[in-house]
């Protein structure tokens, strides 16, 4: 039968509709543990290929025939050739273009609501790292916050609206992913900001960030305010767009809260973390829309495909802001951390402008999940 | 350590050096060794995984500026 491609935007829809679908990833155990597509309704198969070599007959058995199947591996290569082994067997059989490395690049935008004055805010979920990155437009500007670096999707998407990109924002100094926010204000012409306390060892121009910070984006009363909420980073700054969206950055995240320690600095910074969570969020209204820069598992998006919700409802379920007692709460989030995200200390250079990779090497170091969280 | 034979596997990608090191695998007999030079980085994690589930075993591995390069001793 046929060997069908797929692309990472294809897959990006299934996951969004939640349709069933059968996963056949043909990289190494220790690289399928890591990290791997996951979808409300996909089943998985991890057999490397080089175990697949003498042929495919021994797994056919524990491959259901009922759904499609799409083979994966790191950059397609071992995907299309066990595909054509399958094919051969008299299966339709799709692999994925480009392997991990598309899927860990693609970005989807996705409307999280209206705003005043007919304005309008968008999320672009990164499904294959779970980064959040988000666009606020109102009368024929934007502002955008926590760009991943694929800067052409948002300013290809500004142009589609027909707005002007006026104000980039960074919540902080990223360690996961790198950063788009200052190339798409040197291209646009945009103003690029960062938080000060994090900015200390950047090595070119940006605009401080600073505490109730409050930009209008178009004629309208539409505003981004800032909030200084230190606590994954020093400098860690939340947004408030138009009195109904509380954009967290790595503090606050559905069902996790962030983690100190990736600036190495867990003992300094767990005092701010708990501080933010505990008392400077608490004075907010908890009608307010959380928006984090992350999600960690599926279950943390919505049926159409976002990832948001309701403050008071986050105080109510959300563990790590359930831990009454301080000391407990210093244990959390120092001891039993989860692994770093892959190259988080270079990832950090980069966006301090120290070192500049060439694309290949940025993808490299992006690659596995974002690990921000702690649970 | 007495190398039997050397693949050049520089420049190829996933799978290639996997499927041309099980080829020249299968023409040594047990406990010879073959050394593999690739460039593919992924082999870098996928050779060893692939030695493992066939009872071969990575003696020594190098990465030198122009190839990784892998000593496998045939299980």
């Amino acid at each position: 039968m046929t060997v069908y491609k797929m692309t990472a935007a294809q897959v990006a829809r299934k996951v969004i509709e939640n349709k069933k679908m059968f996963i056949l990833d043909v990289r190494n155990h220790n690289a399928f543990e890591d990290w791997k597509i996951e979808g409300h309704q996909f089943q998985h198969l991890n057999i490397p290929y080089f175990e697949l070599l003498d042929g495919v007959d021994e797994i056919l058995p524990k491959i259901p025939t009922d759904q499609e199947l799409l083979v994966v591996c790191a950059k397609e290569g071992s995907s299309v050739m066990i595909a054509d082994m399958i094919s051969q067997t008299g299966r339709d059989v799709y692999y994925l273009e480009g392997g991990m490395k598309s899927w860990s690049m693609y970005l989807e935008p996705i409307k999280v609501g209206d705003l005043t004055g007919g304005g309008e805010l968008y999320q672009f979920v990164r499904l294959g790292k779970g980064c959040l990155s988000y666009m606020v437009i109102s009368e024929g500007e934007a502002a955008i916050i926590d760009a991943v670096r694929f800067t052409d999707v948002f300013i290809n998407f500004a142009k589609e609206k027909n707005v002007t990109i006026k104000h980039v924002f960074d919540t902080h100094l990223h360690a996961d992913h790198i950063s788009g926010g200052r190339q798409i204000a040197e291209i646009t012409g945009a103003t690029y900001y960062l938080p000060p306390k994090d900015a200390e060892d950047v090595v070119f121009g940006y605009t401080a960030l600073e505490d109730e910070l409050t930009v209008q984006i178009g004629a309208s009363q539409l505003e981004v305010g800032a909030l200084y909420s230190p606590g994954h980073t020093i400098g860690s700054t939340s947004f408030i767009v138009d009195g109904k969206y509380l954009l967290t950055g790595d503090i606050l995240f559905i069902d996790s809260i962030g983690r100190p320690d990736l600036a190495g600095k867990a003992e300094d910074w767990v005092g701010d973390l708990r501080e933010t969570l505990y008392r400077r969020y608490r004075e907010l209204a908890e009608d307010l829309i959380v928006l984090p820069a992350h999600f960690m598992i599926i279950d943390e998006i919505n049926e159409d495909g976002t990832v948001a919700k309701r403050l008071g409802d986050l105080f109510n379920e959300n563990h790590g802001l359930n831990i009454a007692d301080e000391k407990e709460f210093r244990q959390t989030v120092t001891e039993h951390l989860p692994p770093q995200p892959n190259a988080y200390q270079q990832i950090r250079q980069v966006n301090m402008g120290r070192v500049t990779p060439d694309d290949e090497e940025q993808t490299e170091m992006e690659i596995g999940p974002n690990r921000c969280a702690v649970r | 350590m007495k190398v039997e034979k050397v693949l050049d596997a520089k420049g190829l990608s996933c799978p290639m050096p996997i499927v041309r090191t099980k080829k020249e695998m299968d023409t040594l007999n047990s406990g010879e060794v073959l050394e593999v030079h690739v460039t593919d980085k992924g082999a870098l994690a996928d050779i060893p995984a692939w030695a493992n589930a066939g009872g071969h075993t990575v003696l020594e591995h190098r990465e030198e500026s122009d190839a990784i390069k892998f000593f496998i001793q045939k299980g």
